[in-house]
């Protein structure tokens, strides 16, 4: 079970409170999350990674076990706390504006 | 008993105000989708109670809100704008091509007939449009192919289409406006689409009567005489006696003729009104003064609206989407201000009073006339 934290707005957007806890079959990537989080919950379509080409939101950083992972490949395998559930993968909104 | 209900876009957030035919007393709600920008909300005229609204964040993009009970709860729905076909190219700011890419939705426009039926006006500019209440959106394609979409550019907002009006006596007739392209008609239902810009002057592009490339910021129309329309355009006041085929500046005695909004009066469609801004590089009102201009023999003459408005010190904007009237009589009067204040007239501008203040950023203001 892969813990997942929302920035608030998207928390409010779902209408979900605290972590989500996702049961993701197969190799535990950034894209299998993303997979599994929008087939739960279908209105953060498009808010994390665009609808049409796939790729992430500018604005919009993964962290996980305290290392940004936005630029990692949305293939590549998450680390094993994460995987485990020891430690969440972060969705966040990135710092900008004043 | 006649009620109104106004809808507010904000950069922060959507607010409800309703009232009664008097409107003196408005009950406030919101902040709707706080901390997210509401670039516009619009209430179906057959189902007044369905009322769909565009937010969006530069963080987490798009989302199309819809509400089947006046604005007291909402449900997401389709949020996939996806260009169809070839994207082709516009004219970006430093002269070379670019690819259109989706950035917003600015204006939704409910069809008059058919609640789940919506127009929706994008950045950068094409035509979408939902048949089943929102859920999915298929662009209207034969806008962006038009053949002078490679000469289009953006505005300082963005290359948005920002302005969508019915008409109501003409089926399948449409007009739409894109800064800065210009306006063009389509009487295909949105199928094929031709530049309505002929006597427009831009001295801020190469030709200034090129036949695309002006930067209209919004049209209006009375639904009773659809022919006849009227334009705020970047500079100049205009207007069209034959659909768009032509038009004439009709500014007269304005202070001066930028701005934003330009509406119609709802029983009077000689009566317009707008809100004169000092210039296009400072974008706020002249002298301090917030004075709404009305014309009652359909332009040329205007008188200064200022009773119950600031006279010193205002230096707000109105955005172009910002300004909307009732249907009850005598006609209301909204606008809102970058400033966060809404203001009313109930008796068709003569006196205001704000109807709330110290909002967010003042994006959009829609209102319904409900019996």
């Amino acid at each position: 079970m892969i813990r997942v934290v929302l920035p608030a707005h998207l928390r409010t957007l779902a209408r979900v409170e605290g972590e989500l806890k996702l049961d993701v079959e197969g190799p535990a990537t950034q894209r299998a999350i993303l997979d599994k989080l929008e087939a739960a919950y279908p209105m953060l379509r498009g808010t994390i990674r665009d609808q049409v080409n796939g790729q992430r939101r500018a604005f919009v950083r993964f962290f996980a076990c305290e290392q940004d992972v936005s630029q990692d490949s949305p293939d590549d395998p998450l680390p094993e706390a994460v995987v485990a559930g020891v430690e969440p993968f972060l969705i966040v909104g990135a710092m900008a504006g004043g | 008993m006649s009620r109104v209900r106004v809808l507010i876009g904000t950069r922060k957030g959507a607010f409800v105000l309703t009232a009664d035919a008097k409107r003196e007393r408005w009950d406030v709600s919101g902040p709707h989708f706080g901390g997210w920008e509401i670039y516009h909300m619009k209430g179906s005229p057959a189902d007044p109670n369905r009322i769909y609204a565009s937010q969006s964040s530069s963080w987490f993009g798009q989302v199309i809100q819809r509400s089947s009970d006046g604005g007291k709860t909402w449900e997401t729905v389709g949020n996939k704008f996806a260009y169809e076909g070839a994207v082709g190219n516009h004219l970006w700011y430093d002269g070379t091509q670019r690819p259109f890419e989706f950035a917003r939705v600015w204006h939704l426009e409910p069809s008059l007939d058919d609640p789940d039926t919506v127009y929706a006006g994008i950045q950068d500019a094409a035509m979408f449009r939902t048949t089943d209440g929102g859920q999915t959106w298929r662009e209207l394609t034969g806008l962006r192919n038009h053949p002078s979409a490679p000469e289009w550019q953006p505005g300082a907002g963005g290359m948005c289409l920002h302005t969508i009006l019915l008409d109501p006596r003409h089926p399948g007739r449409i007009y739409i406006a894109i800064s800065a392209a210009g306006v063009f008609r389509s009487d295909d239902a949105g199928e094929t689409w031709r530049p309505m810009n002929r006597g427009l002057v831009s001295e801020q592009i190469p030709n200034p009567t090129a036949e695309v490339g002006h930067c209209v910021h919004r049209i209006a129309m009375h639904p009773s005489r659809p022919n006849v329309l009227f334009m705020q355009k970047h500079w100049d006041v205009m207007r069209s006696d034959d659909a768009g085929e032509s038009w004439k500046d009709v500014g007269g005695n304005l202070p001066t003729d930028f701005g934003f909004p330009i509406d119609v009066h709802a029983h009077e469609p000689n009566t317009v009104y707008v809100v004169p801004i000092k210039s296009d590089s400072e974008h706020y009102l002249p002298d301090g003064k917030l004075r709404v201009y009305r014309s009652r023999t359909g332009g040329h003459e205007w008188e200064a609206l200022t009773k119950g408005l600031p006279q010193s010190h205002c230096y707000v904007n109105v955005l172009r989407d910002a300004m909307a009237v009732d249907a009850l009589d005598p006609c209301g009067v909204y606008f809102g201000t970058t400033g966060g204040q809404v203001y009313a007239s109930a008796d068709a501008g003569d006196s205001w009073a704000p109807i709330v203040r110290d909002l967010p950023s003042v994006v959009s203001v829609e209102v319904q006339t409900l019996s």
